[in-house]
């Protein structure tokens, strides 16, 4: 399986709604085993999944957010965040969590793994992808 | 053209489960390959055997099961999916100490690695959900 495809995950969801969410991330740290291109999207309800500060002790559900901050030593360091579903739920990248990598490089600086970009640049990032995941 | 397919949602509840089905059947019709059908969230359950649909409506699990065996399908459950909401084979009875199985005759379970390969291999990657 030498063939390196690029692979972006589409993460559409609120993060406690429903399941989706949390097993868009299994796939994602499964599928960093596979050595392919990976990139994350995070647009509508889904930008609150990386939310600093998740608390979920009133409902009861497992608080799985901490994991997405491992994202970055399984080299998932592409992460795009949609402007416009910030925008619309109020939200700026100062409420987002820090999430980071290791630039080996760079003499491994650390760096941002989040970039802001346009819902254009959204469907620029899809169309260049070969597999489309939709959570 | 070589398909692969993730079913994401679960039978009767959603009409992806159909959609998926009716897809998969169609690209067989027109000469197309499915490299695998992978069932993931409550998409896993269109693998149990021990639904009762209504006699007069489909039986989504044994449809699949059908097309499965006609022609040679790889259906694959998702075995965290699966273990979340009880969907058993007998490997996975014996794991986890269940008195029961109930997966139906045509399905597999097996990781998410085969959703990956699934991606990789086929020529597109066909997602049923929400």
């Amino acid at each position: 399986m030498s063939e390196i495809k690029k692979f972006v995950y589409v993460n559409r969801k609120a993060p406690y709604g429903t399941v989706y969410a949390l097993e868009s991330l299994e796939v994602v740290l499964i599928g960093a085993a596979f050595d392919q291109d990976v990139r994350l999207i995070f647009m509508d309800d889904g930008v609150f999944q990386i939310k600093k500060d998740q608390n979920t002790e009133g409902s009861g559900l497992k608080n799985f957010s901490p994991t997405y901050n491992a994202l970055g030593d399984y080299d998932v360091n592409k992460i795009y965040v949609e402007k416009e579903s910030l925008e619309a739920r109020g939200l700026t990248l100062d409420d987002l969590m820090d999430l980071t990598y290791e630039d080996e490089d760079d003499d491994w600086a650390e760096k941002s793994s989040i970039s802001l970009v346009s819902a254009d640049e959204i469907r620029d990032l899809m169309e260049d992808s070969d597999v489309v995941l939709s959570f | 053209m070589k398909f692969s397919i993730q079913v994401n949602e679960g039978p009767y509840q959603h009409q992806s489960a159909d959609s998926a089905y009716n897809f998969v059947k169609a690209a067989l019709e027109k000469g197309h390959e499915i490299f695998r059908v992978f069932f993931y969230h409550d998409g896993v359950n269109n693998g149990t055997r021990l639904a009762s649909p209504p006699q007069d409506d489909r039986n989504v699990q044994q449809r699949w099961s059908d097309l499965a065996k006609e022609h040679e399908l790889d259906l694959v459950i998702c075995v965290a999916a699966a273990q979340r909401r009880g969907i058993v084979d007998d490997g996975e009875a014996e794991r986890n100490g269940k008195d029961a199985t109930n997966i139906m005759d045509g399905f597999r379970i097996s990781g998410l690695g085969q959703l990956i390969e699934a991606g990789i291999q086929a020529d597109r990657l066909v997602v049923f959900g929400d």
